[in-house]
């Protein structure tokens, strides 16, 4: 089995829940953002999603944008995505997912970068920009080198997409929460608990929830239903106002809201 | 026996086009999918449509023989479809009164477009005005610049403009602000995309809007001069007003069907938009398709003094049509477009838009390929009026 999908269980179990930290790969350099990475990991996130730059990230709001433009400016290439994550495996454990939009991986070769992967220490990809019904390529590759494959779902998704999506994920499933972008909301919506209660009783991987969360208070509140709450934007945030420091203690303020 | 070329639709054109886009905005795509299906296959549809074309949009355009033009490259006729004639100057306003008559059948009360130079943002907000629709159009801040009259006559006709300030600030940068409102707010908005490129099935349908180019050029080519042209020739953005012409040749081997793209200051530099003749295949705004792009997957920014040629990606069926051998692509530099503008100006009193003028000025190219007496037809997309603060800099007309 997954070793995501085991971890997610297992804190499901345990009554912990699970928080999963995003950072955008070379941000703001390949060395920093290592060093954020294990902060995060070594701070209360359960599973860390690397972010890869792409100069055309449809899903992501400003605060992203921002972080992974500087990245690339910063001169981040796609080859210090596997030292990066073997950077972080050097010091934590923490089972680790990569992000990226769909172009990078194809130009890179998707056999290739699947192999990559899987000899730094990853465990799989999310695309957001990937559905099923496009990703035979991927799907061979996955299976190839045993990788977890995160597709998304979204509010809008019909049920036969949620079993589609579903069946085709390996890890977990991804739930939008909202229709819209990364970035902060204060309130998350009665959605992300909707399309959570038809990701399980239509499916079978588990379901964390992405898109919005910032505060503890809603890491609580996602783990009640689901079985993980993803924090990216709030991260980010934090960084790009204070650094390191910042990073820690809003990531430790974000797992107080753990069980 | 292969399929006709003509019938081919999307999703996939060959191993181009497909729908790489987050999940949140398949719903929203396969809807816009069903009601152009049941719209295509309703003829109250299409009357209402050629209704609009008639008495609003001004169709049929006309041909035009530019034979001073001409003259300046040797023995050949050349012909201009007008579609600088239509209504707001362009041949974009064809594929927005088809899309505009699909928002409101799915009761969509909002339209949000990306423009380049501005003539989709202009065809848009005159649609939105027309059927009382509420319009945010998207355009990248260089672009509201060397466009800014365009900027005006959006406003003017009461849309929002949004200017892009991320990435290259350019037509690439509006498509991906527009596409992250279309996601926020599908429920209410219909993403009115301005050319062939996108997820399905934009390709196909904006392409079937603008086959009336080529449907009434081919008949009028027939009247005119008792047969099909040697060539159909037109300039590529996206694609949107060459696929329009070219759609119904397609299975007329001898008619030679080229695209000319953005050269910039040449194909051997860094800064041009030749997508076709220099990119490579990869995955851009929804669709696999020629883009330009680094060696890590990076899309790379394009340039050219033209901003509705000014993309690094295309629509997929040309990416097919390339790869079949059907369609030919070549590059025309900012000076070239420059100095076929004013050449159309002087020789026959038509001031074509830049992107435009890319075209025009393929006639130098083609005179060298063609045997003596052909006959060219030219998609004349757009004029150039929206153009003359570029034009009036670069020819030192403004004192
Ligand atoms: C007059 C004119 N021609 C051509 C284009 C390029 O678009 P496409 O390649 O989709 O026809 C534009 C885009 O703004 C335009 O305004």
């Amino acid at each position: 089995m997954s070793a995501v999908k085991e971890l997610l269980l297992e804190n499901k179990q345990s009554g912990r829940g699970t928080l999963v930290g995003y950072f955008p790969a070379g941000y703001p350099t390949v060395e920093a953002s290592v060093e954020a990475l294990v902060a995060m990991a070594e701070n209360g996130c359960d599973l860390l999603e690397i972010g890869v730059p792409y100069s055309d990230p449809v899903m992501d709001g400003v605060v992203i944008q921002e972080a992974t433009l500087m990245a690339l400016e910063n001169g981040f290439k796609l080859k210090d995505l596997f030292e990066i994550i073997r950077g972080v495996r050097e010091r934590v454990e923490t089972p680790l997912l990569v992000m990226s939009y769909f172009n990078p991986i194809l130009r890179y070769g998707v056999d290739e970068f699947a192999k990559d992967l899987k000899n730094s220490g990853a465990q799989g990809i999310i695309t957001p920009d990937l559905i099923p019904d496009e990703a035979s390529l991927w799907l061979d590759a996955s299976e190839k080198y045993d990788l977890d494959r995160v597709f998304l779902v979204a509010p809008s998704s019909s049920d036969s997409r949620i079993v589609s999506t579903s069946d085709a994920s390996r890890g977990f499933v991804y739930s939008v929460s909202t229709m819209g972008i990364t970035g902060e909301r204060a309130k998350l919506d009665e959605l992300a608990r909707s399309v959570v209660s038809r990701v399980k009783s239509l499916g079978t991987e588990p379901t964390c929830v992405g898109v919005g969360i910032s505060t503890a208070q809603q890491v609580r509140e996602v783990n009640s239903y689901a079985d993980g709450a993803i924090v990216g934007t709030a991260f980010v945030k934090a960084y790009a106002a204070g650094g390191q420091e910042a990073l820690i203690a809003k990531t430790q303020e974000l797992a107080s809201g753990l069980g | 026996m292969n399929p006709k070329l003509s019938e081919t639709v999307g999703p996939y054109f060959g191993e181009f086009g497909g729908r790489f886009v987050p999940e949140p905005l398949i719903a929203a795509l396969d809807e816009l999918d069903a009601t152009y299906l049941a719209a295509k296959a309703d003829p109250a549809f299409r009357a209402e449509l050629d209704e609009l074309n008639k008495s609003y949009v001004g169709r049929p355009s006309i041909i035009t023989e530019a034979k001073k033009f001409a003259a300046e490259f040797g023995d050949l006729r050349v012909f201009l479809k007008r579609e600088d004639l239509n209504h707001t100057g362009s041949h974009k306003i064809n594929n927005v009164m088809g899309q505009a008559l699909l928002a409101k059948r799915m009761g969509k009360k909002r339209i949000i477009a990306e423009t380049g130079a501005g003539q989709h943002g202009v065809a848009s907000a005159t649609a939105a005005a027309y059927f009382g629709l509420e319009c945010v159009v998207y355009m990248g801040e260089v672009d509201t610049q060397r466009q800014a009259l365009n900027v005006a006559r959006m406003k003017l006709l009461g849309a929002e403009v949004v200017a892009v300030t991320t990435g290259s600030r350019t037509l690439k940068d509006a498509i991906n602000e527009a596409l992250r409102d279309w996601v926020a707010n599908v429920d209410t908005t219909h993403y009115l995309l301005g050319t062939v490129a996108g997820p399905h099935p934009f390709p196909t349908m904006v392409r079937d809007f603008h086959s009336v180019i080529g449907n009434e050029s081919r008949a009028q080519m027939l009247e005119l001069t008792g047969r099909l042209p040697d060539v159909v020739a037109a300039c590529v953005g996206g694609g949107s007003n060459a696929i329009g012409i070219f759609h119904a040749f397609l299975d007329d081997p001898e008619v030679a069907l080229w695209g000319f793209e953005a050269a910039g200051d040449g194909i051997d530099t860094p800064m041009h938009a030749a997508t076709l003749s220099m990119g490579v295949p990869g995955v851009l705004h929804g669709a696999r398709s020629y883009m330009l792009q680094d060696e890590d997957g990076q899309t790379m920014e394009s340039h050219s003094i033209s901003a509705g040629l000014d993309y690094p990606g295309v629509g997929p069926e040309h990416s097919w049509l390339k790869d079949l051998g059907r369609a030919k692509y070549h590059g025309i530099t900012d000076s070239q477009a420059m100095a076929a503008m004013r050449l159309l100006s002087t020789t026959e009193g038509i001031i074509p838009a830049i992107e435009t003028a890319h075209a025009l000025a393929g006639v130098e190219h083609l005179a060298n390929v063609l045997p003596a007496g052909s006959h060219v037809l030219i998609n004349l997309s757009g004029r150039g009026d929206k153009d003359m603060e570029t034009a009036g800099r670069y020819f030192g007309l403004l004192s």
